[in-house]
């Protein structure tokens, strides 16, 4: 039974399995990417309290940065994981994309493997490094992890933005196969013109993640009356960062969405429910994208014109510019994605400019508990920013995985039963997640019960505690 | 040699060091499922954790390594390789999660319960997937993975005599391996396990070679490319191999120091034959390693990529592993030993 269950379906058929791919690409990346963006930030946020720890001998500072070297520890050892199974998937999922364009983008993940492999052994070194290294030596060990952080973004965001402008080789039109790369130029393909934008958008959108979610765990603590100079200081540091990021990103992100706007003019015109190119564009926020244009929102006239050409008379691209097999599905998705993720950026630059305020007249945090509420919830907010913003490059590119180049189900897999793959990855997924915060929480929980005499080891990369089982009463 | 040559040999690289270390790890969470109950059992997984832990992560990048090397440099046989064994991958990926979030969660969940649920899951793990990269490896040598995307039977290409003794092999030769690695540890963090981990190396050492020997029967008469290989241009390479496994076990038998270096060698000696058999195809008789390679530029970036990463990489790891090897030297072997009675699993199997 479970032969004739796998057995190859008649090519016709084949595309069948292209839906449970692209659902099980987007599950595995839309996890991937948020221990990804702790990742690559989190090591810098460590460093910065280890930085004052020691400048100011600041005890408070220091044991900040212990505590969240295991934390980031944790979170490296799930993204690792989650990366791992992203490279197979582009195997198991996508072996026609790989087999004809993996000789192009492959040298870019070459250089990721670096930065990954010294990554993951500085982390081990900076584990190890507090007890054994002398306090200088240590900080500078986790110096390396904050810049392959940085560089390993850099190389797989050369990938994805290559994927959506793919330039830097030449195909020669076969008859069998289709199609074969005839010359590569590696250099052409990393600094493809979408990196420029998409690096450090995506960059920045790792440090606003990880500083919001770090301060909104403290901004919680004080909600519940736990206002010591500790909590005070993991609010501050992460926030601070973060909030100076945020105007950063609005600039970086206005500036990628009219690139994509001259780049990628179809994705654009999708993710505003543009169906006709003409001028004078209406901006729409919010509502529904149907062939008659956005129903429900809230229309500005000539903004969108605006924003992608500062003139009412700018002509902005329309959907009926290509044949409607060449257009992105989910139109309603994009538009509402690329809507949430402008709105949570613009809600936390308000945020920001009341922190600053306060700050400039009392040096001092907002003494509101409304402050420390929408600071709580500011981490989840960037999570849901960067979802939204990962669904606009990703669906939006659609049907291409490479665009104009490759279409997506040219690049699916001929292997049957993804359907199955994917409720497994769903199940361990959930529980991979579930454990992650359970196990974050616990932790948090045991360094508050435990105060300043906790001294423990055994997380992931660390020299193991003395008991490995058992033990807790 | 061609370029393409070279890349093949670091990719051979790469695949040695996964065997070896990746082998070695897989081999100590077997050791770990089976430490049994009680305060013994209790010690043995101490003393694994204390041998993976900070170098976990490390031995696993040798993966990523291969996947990359093989899809950049490659691109045709990975793509082949990996649609029509789709389900063992499948669960080579399975394997690599569950034993990930194993290795995350084992030191640092709240209750002692599931920190011993989160290690039998690593442990499990450790099993699944070197098994089912065994089956991927005896799919590939027997010629059952063609060209082009799930060309191959979804089943009968890695559920077959040859693919599973391969993965019989893989289990067999991570757990002498590790057992060889785990004595030699032991000699420092807890001398009362060498004489354990000694017994259970030449064991494991005499398994391996037993499935190796039934192994080039079925060999023999279902993948004849690589058996004709391996008795023809490898043969070298597998006598070294048999000679390294027997002065292993030679030494570990008497007691003597140095058996990590010949068994080692008998691993490393074994991919390298494969190797040999195999040249110059990467998929046997279907697909060389010319007709694969990626165009010129490629290859020679990925040399030139490998070669600054063995110049990053290679002191950054020697600095790794000597702090891990200064912790094992400066521990008080006592600090091994499980506290008060609550150290022993409750349940074995979660």
């Amino acid at each position: 039974m479970l032969t004739s269950l796998l057995d190859p379906l008649p090519l016709a058929a084949a595309s069948s399995e292209l839906l449970p791919a692209r659902e099980q690409m987007a599950l595995t990346l839309g996890f991937h990417i948020i221990f990804a963006s702790l990742g690559i930030a989190f090591p810098a946020y460590m460093l910065i309290a280890n930085y004052r720890g020691l400048r100011r001998n600041d005890p408070d500072a220091l044991e900040l940065a212990r505590r969240w070297s295991k934390v980031a520890a944790v979170t490296f050892a799930v993204g690792a994981v989650t990366g791992t199974v992203i490279s197979f998937e582009f195997g198991l999922l996508w072996p026609e994309f790989t087999a004809r364009f993996g000789d192009v983008f492959g040298v870019a993940f070459a250089i990721e493997g670096i930065f990954f492999f010294l990554e993951a052994i500085f982390i081990g070194i900076y584990l190890f490094g507090w007890k054994r290294l002398s306090p200088w030596a240590h900080f500078w060990s986790g110096v390396p992890i904050v810049i392959c952080g940085v560089g390993g973004a850099l190389s797989v965001l050369a990938v994805n933005s290559w994927m959506n402008q793919p330039q830097g080789f030449t195909l020669s039109r076969g008859l069998l196969r289709g199609a074969e790369v005839t010359s590569v130029d590696p250099l052409k393909v990393i600094f493809n013109p979408a990196l420029a934008y998409e690096a450090p958008h995506m960059i920045l959108a790792g440090y606003m993640l990880t500083g919001f979610l770090i301060a909104s765990v403290y901004a919680v603590g004080m909600l519940r009356g736990r206002r010591d100079r500790r909590h005070r200081l993991g609010l501050l540091i992460p926030l601070t960062v973060a909030l100076v990021a945020t105007p950063v990103q609005f600039l970086v992100g206005d500036t990628a969405a009219r690139s994509v706007a001259a780049d990628q003019p179809v994705k654009f015109a999708a993710m505003e429910c543009v169906q006709e190119t003409h001028t004078h564009v209406t901006e729409y926020l919010g509502g529904r994208c149907t062939e008659e244009g956005v129903k429900g929102g809230i229309g500005i006239p000539n903004l969108d014109s605006w924003l992608v050409g500062f003139s009412a008379d700018t002509e902005v691209v329309g959907l009926d510019s290509v044949p409607p097999e060449d257009r992105p599905p989910a139109n309603t998705l994009l538009h509402l994605a690329f809507d949430a993720m402008v709105g949570i950026c613009c809600a936390l630059l308000a945020l920001g400019a009341w922190f600053a305020f306060v700050w400039w007249r009392r040096r001092d945090i907002p003494r509101t508990k409304w402050f420390l509420r929408a600071v709580a919830i500011s981490g989840v907010a960037v999570g849901v920013a960067i979802e939204c913003g990962w669904i606009v490059t990703e669906v939006g590119r659609q049907p291409w995985i490479v665009y104009e180049v490759m279409r997506t189900e040219e690049a699916v897999t001929g292997a049957s039963g993804i359907w199955f793959t994917l409720a497994g990855v769903v199940v361990l997924y959930a529980g991979l997640g579930t454990a992650t915060v359970l196990v974050l929480r616990s932790m948090a929980r045991r360094w508050r019960e435990a105060g300043d005499a906790a001294e423990e080891s055994g997380g992931p990369y660390e020299p193991p505690a003395p008991v490995a089982t058992g033990g807790e009463r | 040699m061609s370029t393409a040559d070279a890349v093949a040999a670091v990719l051979w690289l790469g695949v040695t060091f996964y065997a070896v270390f990746a082998g070695a790890d897989f081999g100590a969470g077997f050791w770990d499922l089976a430490s049994g109950g009680g305060e013994r059992g209790a010690r043995v997984r101490a003393a694994v954790a204390h041998s993976i832990g900070p170098v976990w992560e490390a031995n696993h990048v040798w993966l990523i390594f291969v996947l990359v090397v093989l899809w950049t440099a490659f691109s045709a046989a990975f793509g082949a390789i990996m649609s029509t064994l789709f389900v063992p991958l499948s669960l080579v990926a399975l394997g690599i999660v569950l034993r990930g979030a194993g290795f995350a969660f084992k030191g640092t969940a709240a209750r002692g319960r599931n920190r011993h649920l989160a290690d039998r899951l690593f442990a499990f793990a450790s099993l699944l997937t070197p098994f089912f990269m065994g089956t991927v490896i005896g799919a590939v040598a027997s010629g059952r993975v063609p060209p082009g995307n799930a060309e191959g039977d979804p089943l009968t290409s890695w559920l077959n005599p040859v693919s599973l003794v391969t993965g019989a092999l893989f289990l067999a030769t991570g757990a002498y391996l590790a057992a060889v690695f785990l004595a030699h540890d032991a000699r420092r963090s807890a001398p009362e396990l060498v004489g354990y981990f000694r017994a259970r190396a030449l064991v494991a050492g005499a398994a391996s070679g037993a499935v190796a020997v039934v192994a080039m029967f079925l060999y023999r008469d279902d993948a004849p490319y690589v058996y004709e290989g391996l008795t023809g241009d490898a043969l070298p390479l597998v006598i070294a191999s048999l000679l390294c496994g027997i002065a292993a076990l030679a030494l570990l038998w008497r007691g003597a120091r140095g058996a990590r270096v010949p068994a080692v060698g008998a691993v490393v000696t074994m991919v390298w034959a494969w190797g040999v058999a195999q040249h110059p195809y990467l998929l046997p008789q279907t697909l060389t390693i010319e007709e694969a390679a990626a165009v010129s530029t490629t290859l020679t970036w990925v040399l030139v990529v490998f070669a600054v990463a063995v110049v990053l990489v290679l002191p950054s790891l020697f600095l790794l592993f000597t702090l891990a090897q200064r912790d094992l030297v400066e521990e008080r072997p006592e600090a091994l030993l499980p506290e008060g009675g609550g150290g022993g699993p409750r349940r074995v199997g979660g």
